[in-house]
């Protein structure tokens, strides 16, 4: 990591710019790195804090699990079949051109203000992004090993484990980096319109407050939780996927 | 052609293909193959001869299952017959190791004797590594240890020693016929190399034409210890003299 110092650099400039701004507004609303680092302390110290991030943390996980295992069954068997692909084309496109706020609208007046209904309009708004990008790896899936496959009587299972779905890890993966953030984005929007816990929840609370400095608060924290899940899961993850790849010498 | 009794009351291998046809870019159709019979009889080791081009290989992919769009029958002395096949490129799976890429060929249940396998074939070191860590030369041994290992009854294998050093060639076609007789394996390999082909086989199956069709069917008359000198020099003139156009030396 030679850029770490370069990096360092750039947090601490950021840092002293938005503390230089809000001296200079000097107004309430624009609360001072250090109001919103006490805020946070504050919140971690009664629990607060960890039982809201757990909440959200709980809804992006639910959420983000079923749009990559929907997406990816359906973008698979799209690029697999010209037929299946003309048939749920049109549903696709009709789905991702669909406001994320309609979505979330009609899955709580349909369904109710459940966990149910909140976790199933955040995978709704995932899913078609998932299947389009999937598709487009099921469609470069090479026919030699799927022959290979076929000649030495693979079941369908072994088939989908060993041959398709390593071929279709990048793309997967390429789906679940974009996902994840997509999705605890639109998890904030689903807390905000009806849950009583959650960063969204929270953040509906100090917007009626006016409290800027909780808001930020609250959202930071949760960009923190974000970049450790990038740095403790994805990552590693994505080495333990590519390991067969030959190193770059 | 029906000439050829079955060894040991086992029925032969029925390969009838009336017509294969190709449809070009242009839509018009290049028939390959016409009126193109044999039959296999069990534990005999056969090889398929013609020039580039000619439908060798869509022959061989025929009887593999993987081209249905002929006119004709393959008929299988059994219906659970075990099948392996080597193809002209590796096909191994680059995320898997040897040892997964071998042992993912198996049949259920199936526990063969890989230790020797690998051994035979100087894989004993390269079990842990992926094929990309590998040689083309390594990498199509890795592709005949799991066609071995499958131990089956009928082995189809096109062109499995191109582009190899002579050396190791002529080691891995000793051990590719040790290998058959031992097991009483059916083979049909591919080749355009009459040399190899008259050392190997128990009998040549000529191809040639447009569309192909068999243009000679020849019992090697020697036995394997006695291919060499001037009597194995002069069986291939004279396989030359009568087949012209089809047997180069």
């Amino acid at each position: 990591m030679t850029n770490l110092p370069l990096r360092s650099l750039s947090i601490v400039a950021f840092l002293a710019l938005w503390a230089a701004l809000a001296a200079l507004a000097g107004r309430h609303d624009v609360p001072a790195p250090s109001t919103v680092l006490s805020i946070l302390i504050r919140e971690a110290q009664s629990g607060d804090l960890f039982f809201h991030l757990g909440a959200t943390l709980a809804r992006v996980v639910a959420a983000f699990t079923l749009a990559m295992a929907a997406g990816s069954a359906i973008g698979i068997a799209m690029g697999q079949s010209r037929v299946t692909d003309r048939l749920l084309d049109p549903w696709v496109i009709l789905m991702i051109n669909l406001p994320a706020l309609v979505i979330i609208v009609l899955c709580y007046i349909w369904i109710g203000l459940t966990e149910t209904a909140a976790i199933l309009a955040v995978s709704l708004n995932k899913v078609p992004n998932v299947i389009i990008t999937v598709r487009e790896g099921a469609r470069a899936l090479d026919p030699k090993l799927s022959e290979m496959a076929a000649v030495f009587r693979f079941s369908r299972w072994k088939t989908i484990r060993h041959v398709v779905l390593p071929q279709m890890q990048p793309f997967i993966a390429a789906a679940g980096r974009s996902g994840l953030s997509l999705i605890w984005k639109i998890v904030l929007v689903v807390e905000f319109l009806g849950r009583s816990n959650g960063v969204g929840f929270q953040i509906h609370l100090y917007f009626q407050l006016f409290d800027v400095a909780s808001v930020l608060a609250y959202a930071l924290a949760f960009v923190v939780v974000m970049l450790a899940i990038e740095f403790m899961v994805v990552q590693p993850v994505e080495q333990h996927l590519t390991r067969w790849r030959s190193k770059p010498a | 052609m029906n000439s050829i009794s079955p060894v040991g009351g086992a029925s032969p291998l029925e390969v009838r293909i009336r017509r294969k046809s190709f449809a070009s870019a242009d839509r018009s159709e290049t028939e390959v193959l016409r009126d193109l019979a044999f039959s296999l009889a069990p534990a005999t080791f056969n090889c398929l001869i013609g020039p580039s081009g000619c439908g060798k290989t869509t022959t061989l992919r025929i009887l593999l299952g993987l081209d249905r769009d002929y006119d004709g029958t393959v008929r299988w002395p059994k219906p659970d017959m075990r099948i392996a096949a080597v193809f002209q490129e590796p096909r191994l799976l680059p995320w898997r190791t040897v040892d997964q890429n071998v042992r993912l060929a198996l049949p259920d249940g199936a526990s063969p004797d890989l230790d020797t396998l690998y051994r035979v074939l100087g894989l004993a070191e390269m079990r842990t590594r992926y094929p990309a860590e590998l040689s083309l030369g390594l990498e199509r041994r890795v592709a005949l240890a799991r066609a071995f290992a499958v131990m089956p009854d009928v082995l189809l294998l096109d062109e499995p020693f191109v582009s190899l050093d002579e050396h190791t060639a002529d080691r891995l076609r000793d051990l590719l016929v040790d290998l058959a007789v031992m097991h009483a394996v059916t083979v049909l390999m591919v080749t355009h190399n009459v040399r190899e082909a008259a050392r190997m086989a128990d009998r040549l199956l000529l191809i040639n034409g447009r569309p192909a069709r068999i243009v000679g069917d020849v019992m090697v008359p020697m036995p394997r210890s006695a291919r060499h000198g001037t009597d194995f020099g002069l069986f291939l003139e004279q396989l030359m003299r009568q087949h012209p156009g089809t047997v180069r030396i």
